[in-house]
């Protein structure tokens, strides 16, 4: 697990290592069953407060990112597939916006970029 | 969550300063910060705590033990380190350990030497040699080698260089990592706190303005900057103190959400940090 907390953004800390974490869940960097450090072991290698690490646990719990049993600690929750499936479809979404944005600026019709799409798609095969 | 300390009305009079019904707790396995002007009541309260001088009212328990009539038991699990360490100066750190050790049932002297390496201190150095920095290191050594519960401080980064500071707050981590133990730190230097502090205690004028989670506050105070005349300071939800310049109104709000909600955007509402609220708090009674 890797995490760079930053003490000029505007974003409170434990929102930091929220994003973080979840990123790297996502992008398969931390799998199903993986350790997580302790509360208070993050706490102490990043040099914050044990309650910024208790809440940025509590919030991954809540949102089913990571599961935490008691007295053996916290680890990287079983996935829901539909969950996973749905943030990777907003990623490709979120993709497909900016080229949508591009071409605009380009002037580029619907038409055209339909054209593109499909050569581009079948081009990958 | 137990309390390692808990402080109730606590009252201590002087000629020209007096410490009125302070009352607040410090909660165990976490950093508690205390913070103030100079000449606010930080030492004063610590000394309470430690029967270094006698309270005119109020209660004092520590890990649930009063801390007069189990003064014993209750200092052998405290390490207390003062902002200028006393020892005679012409001792020896090793001579000073041995003298201090029958006190500390669970004095261990192989983990004070451990920590004397660990310091790059030795045994043999006469007390008179050290800088302050080391004095300050030796007093956490003595605390961490009889297994203290508590390390009570008193602005033990006064006076230290940044490298010192960031070693002494690393330790203090280190220590917290069991989470039996507490640490309860006063500082004017509230930078250090900012970063490692879980709890802020702050105390004004014999008072205790607030006592609350480090995060809380600072999620929740703000300081609003707007040009002259656009806003009043009474206009300010929350508003705990201001400065009004020719050009500008300052103000501190414990409460920025309702202040970035009634105020919107013609003024700036930034987060305030912990300096932000000693500065604005101090002044903000002659002023307001």
């Amino acid at each position: 697990m890797k995490i760079v907390i930053s003490n000029s953004s505007p974003d409170p800390i434990y929102e930091q290592i929220t994003r973080q974490v979840k990123a790297q869940i996502i992008s398969a960097d931390l799998r199903e069953g993986d350790p997580l450090p302790s509360i208070r072991k993050l706490a102490q290698d990043l040099q914050i407060s044990v309650i910024t690490t208790k809440r940025a646990y509590e919030e991954l719990e809540k949102e089913g990112f990571i599961d935490t049993v008691e007295g053996k600690g916290s680890f990287v929750a079983m996935q829901n597939k539909e969950l996973l499936r749905e943030k990777k479809m907003k990623l490709v979404e979120d993709k497909l916006s900016g080229a949508v944005d591009e071409a605009k600026l380009l002037g580029i019709g619907l038409a055209e970029l339909k054209e593109m799409l499909v050569l581009l798609y079948k081009e990958r095969g | 969550m137990d309390n390692a300390i808990e402080i109730l009305g606590l009252r201590k009079a002087y000629k020209r300063f007096a410490l009125d019904d302070v009352t607040f707790n410090v909660p165990q396995g976490y950093v508690m910060g205390l913070i103030g002007p100079n000449g606010a009541g930080k030492t004063t309260v610590i000394k309470l705590i430690m029967n270094l001088i006698r309270r005119n009212a109020g209660e004092v328990r520590v890990f649930g033990l009063d801390n007069l009539r189990h003064e014993r038991e209750v200092k052998a699990r405290i390490g207390f380190v003062y902002d200028v360490p006393r020892f005679p100066e012409d001792l020896r750190l090793g001579q000073i350990a041995s003298a201090l050790a029958p006190f500390y049932p669970k004095w261990d002297g192989g983990r004070f030497l451990a920590l004397l390496d660990e310091f790059e201190l030795s045994s043999r150095t006469v007390i008179k040699k050290l800088s302050h920095g080391m004095k300050m290191k030796f007093a956490l050594a003595l605390a961490l080698a009889h297994d203290a519960d508590l390390i009570l401080m008193d602005e033990p980064t006064a006076g230290l260089d940044p490298v010192f500071r960031f070693e002494l707050l690393e330790k203090l981590r280190a220590f917290i990592q069991d989470e039996r133990k507490t640490v309860l730190f006063s500082s004017h230097i509230t930078s250090d706190l900012e970063r490692v502090a879980d709890f802020i205690t702050f105390i004004h004028k014999g008072r205790i303005v607030f006592s609350a989670g480090k995060d809380a506050i600072l999620e929740s105070w703000g300081v609003v900057r707007a040009s002259d005349g656009s806003v009043r300071p009474d206009d300010i939800p929350g508003l705990r103190g201001y400065k009004q310049s020719e050009f500008s109104l300052e103000a501190l709000t414990s409460d920025i959400a309702a202040a970035r909600k009634r105020l919107g955007g013609s003024t700036a509402c930034d987060k305030a940090s912990l300096e932000d609220i000693m500065f604005f708090v101090s002044r903000g009674e002659t002023h307001a």
